[in-house]
């Protein structure tokens, strides 16, 4: 156990220095990608907390990508430097789902999807309605940095990178930890985990705002990438069914499923959907369908199986 | 008096959000299954009035018909080929594949009608209601009028029908109407499709109010979501009072705060309700 955690972090480290190293080879295109790529896994690790570990079917992404992207964007039409407004995007997103989860995460089942929902669809109503400070319908521009295309690119590559980084590191000491025990046990059986002592309502509330950190810093590091945010964007309802997608793709509850699925769906909408742009939403719909039916696990379980039936024989039992 | 007159247009608009929402409720009640294709259900419902009366010339009112039992046809299609495969799974299970299924359906029929807004203009209107200064078109109140009573016929249905009884029993405990000789699969098949139907007919009823285009389909979702939290969850009278309950807080909120905040206002009430009343104004279990 103590040395498989030593090793997850080694290659966590590894596989980051590896992919920042991309940076001195990949063209802009790629490093779009792959900006995209980080982004979505950050938004899957995210939901893995609570709707992986927790198994709380949360869909207030969008609305933590939406308000991180928000008050970063206005911080910083106020003159806030931009790193200082992307942390504060995040913390604000954090503060913002602590006070949430006093209100919606005594839901359970469709109430608390719904309820999430919602959330999203509030928010966006706000930001619609308060034009002097937010823009409104209109939208809102951010400060053009003066840097050449290729080191924006690089830049902004390498933060949504650190920023998953940090977003799996988390989970890895939360998987590994009594947090994580505590939220397997309530996605289980909520009830007995409360009697057996553990404090339901404390560990709910953890997972959901580290579900909102991230992924506030997300939307703030994606506002200033684009130049240009406005409420349909940033609080697109696709933002919330992407990660949960991805984490079905990879795996639930898993700690590698959600950067699995992340890779996978952006493949995937780089080699079919840009070809079909008409029926780009029934493509995602079809895969959702195919998936819900037949690999209601993600393809993980199958790719692990592969490697024991090809590997297992031969390798020492983990220690 | 103005508020009157609100008043009249929130009681116009809630009997037809009561039918918006009657089969969702059902749906939701009976197989735990939160639709997400309702919305598209009832768009495609007004899509078959709208083209029987640009082709044919029959009134949306008698299309209620054709759209009602197109849709039944849908609905336990896709109940019997696909949700019953998972409908024990966990809830993210099958919302996620209805969402998926929506997705199909609706970019469908982007692709078909594209979205451009239709609307169905009537030749022949019904002369209005004039109550006192209260004065309420006569197309809208019949309409509401037949939402009202599509409504009652589907409680109706619940409470006298064979299969009615069924579908009650199957929601009460579903292992005991097993037990009891009801085939499962075939009444969640058929609630689905009953479901749908509703949408369908609902849906050719909105056609002569409200534009036509499958992007109204999540406008939908959105008001039957909300009738079904304020009314509680699996009852037709509930529905009903959610409905109204609805129409008329949209309408006096709408006219305190400006239009543009109706959307919000219902909202800001749903999430209210779930924080201090989950189960409704009339939530009780079993399906009545």
């Amino acid at each position: 156990m103590i040395r498989s955690r030593a090793f997850a972090w080694v290659a966590l480290a590894f596989v980051t220095a590896l992919a920042a190293m991309l940076t001195l080879v990949a063209s802009n295109y790629m490093l779009r990608l792959a900006t995209v790529v980080a982004m979505y896994a950050v938004l899957a690790q995210s939901w893995n907390f609570i709707g992986g570990l927790a198994g709380y079917p949360s869909f207030a992404t969008a609305a933590f990508f939406g308000l991180g992207a928000y008050v970063s964007a206005v911080l910083q039409s106020k003159g806030v430097p931009m790193l200082a407004a992307w942390l504060a995007g995040g913390a604000g997103t954090a503060l913002f789902a602590a006070f949430l989860s006093g209100a919606i995460l005594h839901l359970r089942g469709h109430y608390f999807a719904i309820a999430s929902l919602v959330v999203v669809e509030v928010l966006r109503e706000i930001i619609n309605t308060t034009p002097d400070l937010t823009g409104g319908g209109m939208g809102l521009n951010l400060p053009v940095l003066r840097l050449s295309v290729t080191a924006q690119a690089q830049l902004f590559y390498l933060a949504m990178l650190m920023l998953f980084a940090a977003a799996f590191a988390t989970a890895l000491v939360v998987h590994n930890s009594k947090a994580g025990f505590a939220l397997r046990c309530i996605k289980q059986n909520e009830d007995a985990a409360s009697i057996i002592g553990v404090n339901a309502y404390a560990y709910k509330a953890l997972a959901f705002t580290l579900s909102a950190v991230f992924v506030g810093v997300a939307g703030a590091i994606y506002a200033s990438w684009t130049n240009y945010i406005d409420p349909t964007d940033v609080f697109d309802l696709l933002l919330s069914v992407k990660p949960l997608v991805m984490v079905l793709l990879g795996g639930v509850g898993t700690l590698l499923g959600p950067a699995v699925g992340a890779i996978i769906l952006l493949v995937f909408e780089e080699l079919i959907w840009r070809n079909f742009l008409t029926i780009h939403a029934a493509v995602l719909g079809a895969v959702i369908v195919v998936l819900v039916l037949f690999l209601p696990n993600g393809l993980m379980p199958m790719l692990q199986g592969f490697w024991r039936a090809r590997w297992g024989p031969r390798m020492e039992p983990a220690a | 008096m103005i508020y009157l007159q609100l008043l009249a247009n929130g009681i116009v608009l809630g009997g037809l959000y009561a039918a918006i929402a009657a089969g969702f409720s059902l749906v939701w009640g009976v197989l735990n299954v939160i639709n997400i294709l309702h919305g598209t259900f009832i768009v495609l419902g007004s899509y078959i009035a709208f083209f029987a009366y640009a082709y044919a010339g029959i009134h949306p009112f008698i299309s209620i018909v054709p759209a009602a039992l197109l849709l039944f046809g849908l609905g336990w299609a896709v109940q019997a080929s696909m949700i019953n495969r998972v409908i024990s799974a966990p809830v993210l299970i099958t919302l996620t594949l209805t969402f998926g299924l929506d997705l199909v359906l609706n970019n469908a029929m982007l692709v078909a009608f594209t979205a451009d807004y239709r609307k169905v203009n009537l030749e022949t209107s019904l002369p209005g209601l004039v109550l006192g200064p209260v004065i309420v078109p006569g197309d809208k109140l019949a309409a509401t009028a037949l939402a009202v009573a599509l409504t009652y016929a589907l409680y109706r249905l619940l409470s006298d029908s064979n299969v009615g009884r069924a579908i009650v029993a199957v929601r009460m405990d579903r292992e005991a109407a097993a037990l009891m000789g009801v085939d499962v699969r075939r009444i969640n098949a058929i609630t689905f499709g009953i479901g749908a139907a509703m949408a369908g007919a609902a849906g050719a009823l909105l056609s002569i109010i409200y534009p036509i285009s499958p992007l109204n389909s999540t406008l939908f979702l959105g008001k039957a979501f909300v009738v079904c939290v304020l009314g509680g969850l699996g009852s037709v009278p509930g529905a009903l009072v959610g409905g109204l309950a609805l129409g008329v807080i949209e309408s006096l909120g709408g006219f305190a705060l400006g239009p543009e905040h109706a959307v919000t206002i219902s909202f800001c009430l749903l999430l209210l309700l779930l924080f201090v009343r989950p189960s409704g104004i009339l939530g009780k279990r079993g399906y009545e």
